[in-house]
């Protein structure tokens, strides 16, 4: 496995450097002799940096670069909502990352739960839901997404000796088995991954050597700085055209082979992988991590009786079934062939997950132009 | 929920860092990280966790990013997420 050393020196926005970059990646693509050549990233910090610094803009030609399931708020699963919300309907305290407040299930958000008098309240982290139930006496219940970064601290809290009045419902996901399935998902035209450099901090690029072999599929983890997505990118068509396929680093600065032993020991002392959905992508085998029997006590699933049933009395939202949110993360529908996009479904008011976030997808989109690729756009209508 | 942010250590104990983040500071876990962290390290934090501790040469373009983000009108959904992160780090202001 080779070593990409980026230039410790490069300012990450250098416009000299980023040309030079850029023109490299089209001699790289143009070689490649075929056209199009897609590719795929898994994180929402990818797509804000590909849009906030008009990336697309210096993507040769016959380069797609799509968005997967990168953000763990528009991969939460619409029941793992409906788990919290009817959890907060019943009159426990929910506390969540303040992304996910607006995040629909079948019938509502948390935000709608609180707005009808349920106990809902956000925190920056999950040691702040900590904090709260040290203070006040009844049950607070964590409502944790996110994937490996985020879960590492969901295991850091519950391994510090908690409070007995606190629990955790955990959404969490884990990102190298969703690969498998974008890999081999009918139609799916994707041919390399840019993997996330923070999550890859965690779990180390190791971690993506068995899929490589399985798939004959490159994969290239990456920083997050303008640069640092030309360069992986770079190296990614470079491996594609090269043939053979393997794992480069271009983020050496943090990300190891072995990654950090530390966290990925508090993930799995606390976690274990289960099969199950990831919203619109199906079912992911060993994609969600659910807390390990030592820890029932502080499992919200095992400690309360949570029935979901009681939601059906309230009509589903009909635009929801419109929702192309599915298609999105699954790289073969853009945000514009969405016909609620920018109309019905806005960041004030979203109707899917991927408007939610700063990470999803649509909302992105929505904020940078709407069309921050149409060259590519148009060539996926074709 | 997922950026990381940038901030220095100011003073440590045991587990916990008192992290300054443009003049706000808030404490920061040090459950997770795999380096030693000493006071004047950067460290990048995850929903009040520290992940990892910034090399030094890549410390200061860091900042200079970050400082730009912070500048950056609200419209800019990386400036508001780094904006919204240290409003909801809270804490303490002043330095
Ligand atoms: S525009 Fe809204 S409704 Fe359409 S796919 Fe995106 S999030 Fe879903
Ligand atoms: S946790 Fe980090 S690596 Fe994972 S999706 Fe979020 S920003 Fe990307």
């Amino acid at each position: 496995m080779q070593e990409v050393a980026v230039d410790a020196e490069l300012t990450f926005r250098d416009p000299a450097r980023a040309r030079a970059l850029s023109a490299r990646l089209e001699e790289e693509v143009h070689a490649l002799g075929r056209d199009p050549v897609t590719v795929m990233h898994v994180c929402g910090s990818h797509e804000q940096a590909i849009a906030r610094f008009g990336l697309r803009a210096a993507f040769p030609e016959g380069l797609d670069v799509i968005m997967g399931p990168g953000c763990p708020v528009c991969v939460t699963d619409v029941p793992e909502v409906d788990e919290a919300v009817a959890l907060a309907r019943s009159g426990i305290r929910v506390s969540t990352y303040g992304d996910m407040l607006r995040v629909r299930g079948t019938v509502q958000s948390l935000g709608d739960a609180r707005a009808d008098g349920a106990k809902v309240d956000v925190v920056y982290g999950v040691s702040q839901a900590v904090a709260l139930a040290r203070e006040i006496r009844e049950p607070v219940v964590f409502f944790a997404s996110g994937f490996e970064t985020t879960a590492v601290a969901t295991a850091a809290a519950l391994l510090d000796d908690p409070p007995a009045n606190f629990s955790v419902l955990s959404a969490h996901k884990y990102i190298p088995p969703v690969m498998e399935i974008v890999a081999e998902m009918p139609g799916a035209k994707v041919e390399g991954f840019l993997a996330a450099g923070h999550a890859a901090t965690i779990t180390g690029y190791g971690v993506f050597e068995p899929f490589v072999e399985r798939h004959r599929m490159p994969v290239v983890v990456a920083g997050f700085e303008p640069l640092d997505v030309l360069a992986g990118l770079l190296e990614l068509v470079r491996a594609i055209r090269s043939g053979v396929p393997k794992v480069v680093n271009t983020y050496p600065r943090c990300v190891t082979r072995e990654g950090n032993r530390r966290a990925q020991e508090l993930l799995w002392r606390v976690f274990r992988p289960i099969g199950g959905r990831w919203r619109g992508i199906a079912h992911v085998p060993n994609g969600n991590l659910r807390l390990r029997d030592d820890f029932a006590d502080f499992d919200a699933r095992r400690r309360f009786d949570i029935d979901v049933s009681s939601l059906w009395d309230y009509a589903p939202p009909k635009l929801v079934q419109k929702c192309q949110c599915g298609d999105i993360m699954a790289g073969i529908a853009s945000p514009t062939d969405c016909e609620l996009f920018g109309k019905e479904c806005t960041s004030d008011a979203p109707v899917g997950a991927c408007m939610v976030s700063s990470e999803g997808t649509c909302k992105i989109w929505l904020t940078y132009g709407g069309h921050p690729d149409l060259r590519n756009i148009r060539r996926r209508a074709s | 929920m997922c950026l990381g942010v940038p901030g220095r250590v100011v003073s440590i104990d045991g587990l916990v860092a008192r992290v300054d983040f443009w003049g706000v500071q808030k404490d920061i876990r040090l459950d997770v990280v795999d380096q030693s962290v000493s006071p004047g390290d950067y460290v990048l934090n995850h929903v009040g966790y520290a992940i990892r501790r910034i090399p030094a040469e890549e410390a200061e373009q860091t900042l200079a990013l970050y400082d730009e983000l912070l500048r950056a009108e609200d419209q800019d959904l990386m400036s508001a997420d780094v904006k919204s992160e240290l409003e909801a780090a809270g804490g303490r202001r002043g330095r």
